[in-house]
């Protein structure tokens, strides 16, 4: 079978086409080129209710996604969720007194965590433990005391 | 009454000696995959015929899936003020289900078919058995380098169709419906991941590539050497390979995506 040098050239520019749809797909569409895989340090804070919040949620500071949560695991000797975030390592500043709650994004939105600085001069580092945390408001305990409460009055 | 079990028993045991003959046969096929690689000029004459000449056929359905894609998810979204996340339907169905899907189906119907009735008509010619008398192995130089090229032109493919359909949503989109460029873009980054999304849409292509090449190739194959036989053995790939991919969909879609 002769195999001319055109055919050749249409292969090959085929396969190119592929690798640029290929890195058009990584780049442009996914959050391949937001995250950075390498570098991060991983923090942990244990909450009493995290509500929905689920891994790969944004860790926010200022409003600024500064991080992802890494892992939820549930403590069974404290009963208390501990939450794992990676934060990236550019913002290495933060310090230790920091303080995590976990937020909603509009009405229906999905769950974050919103990292609160504090005042100490020490600094986060890898493994730090954050002491101050605030739960996930769910919106049924909410509703639930809204009604004891008026019920009692 | 005994005759209806009896026929019951002749297809299904027709059925599973088909299947082992295509398990076998696939297994020639791995068997005579390094003869290609010592011979890639077989494997580029192929890719050529299976994968550029259906690169028209998926750059423009990807173009017009994309673009109705974006008006539909725009007619919902709009209802409640949700207009910012069409790059995220847009892409989310493309990259997981429909790029793959579509262009499973279409390859089947391209490529497939004209696999089918290429090696069905040698077989019908007697070429394969000259080939044989030449002491020229049929599997490694007809089969194995049409197999492999499926199995590449197929992501290639399928990564082309998704690419090409958000380009469809953002022209619609954002050119004409209006919705701004930046949201469209940075939800769609925020929402669509890497390793879930993109790897897994590639895993999908690449399985339906594996799928509808071999079920051709085997068709032709098997095929009845009469110009019948080879007919119905090319409607045979259309309808199995069909079959398969929206099976085998699901089968992924659950084993991927079910526990999100």
């Amino acid at each position: 079978m002769h195999i001319s040098r055109s055919i050749e050239i249409l292969v090959g520019l085929f396969v190119a086409i592929g690798f640029v749809a290929m890195f058009f797909l990584s780049m442009e569409v996914s959050n391949l080129s937001s995250v950075s895989k390498e570098g991060g340090y991983d923090v942990t804070a244990s909450f009493e209710n995290i509500g929905s919040l689920k891994v790969r949620a944004p860790v926010s500071m200022a409003g600024v996604t500064i991080g992802r949560v890494k892992g939820v695991e549930f403590d069974p000797v404290t009963y208390e969720a501990v939450v794992t975030m990676s934060i990236e390592s550019k913002y290495n500043q933060l310090p230790s007194d920091t303080s995590a709650s976990i937020l909603t994004a509009g009405l229906l939105g999905e769950q974050y965590i919103g990292l609160e600085p504090g005042g100490e001069e020490e600094l986060l580092k890898n493994g730090s433990v954050l002491e101050l945390t605030q739960s996930a408001v769910v919106l049924e305990q909410l509703i639930g005391q809204f009604l004891f409460n008026s019920d009692s009055e | 009454m005994l005759n209806y079990f009896q026929r019951l028993g002749v297809s299904s045991l027709a059925m599973l000696e088909r299947l082992g003959r295509g398990s076998l046969f696939f297994f020639y096929i791995l068997m005579s995959i390094p003869s290609v690689i010592i011979r890639p000029r077989l494997l580029v004459a192929q890719m050529y015929s299976v994968g550029v000449l259906s690169f028209s056929l998926i750059v423009v359905s990807g173009l017009f899936v994309g673009m109705v894609l974006a008006l539909q998810g725009f007619y919902t979204l709009s209802d409640f003020g949700a207009e910012g996340a069409l790059g995220v339907v847009v892409s989310a169905s493309l990259i997981r289900e429909l790029g793959p899907v579509v262009t499973a189906l279409l390859f089947a119907g391209r490529a497939g078919s004209a696999l089918t009735a290429e090696i069905g008509l040698m077989k019908a010619t007697e070429q394969l058995s000259g080939m044989e008398m030449m002491a020229v192995d049929p599997m490694a130089r007809i089969m194995a380098p049409r197999f492999l090229a499926g199995l590449l032109s197929m992501p290639i493919l399928a990564t082309l169709f998704s690419a090409i359909g958000v380009l469809g949503g953002y022209f619609i989109g954002v050119g004409l419906l209006g919705i701004d460029e930046g949201g469209f873009w940075s939800q769609m980054q925020a929402k669509i991941d890497f390793d879930q999304d993109i790897v897994n849409g590639l895993i999908k292509s690449v399985v339906f590539g594996w799928v509808v090449t071999w079920i051709a190739i085997f068709e032709g194959y098997d095929a009845i050497p009469t110009s019948e036989g080879v007919g119905r053995a090319t409607t045979r790939t259309v309808v199995h390979s069909a079959f398969a991919i929206l099976l085998l969909d699901f089968i992924l879609t659950a084993l991927m995506f079910g526990d999100v």
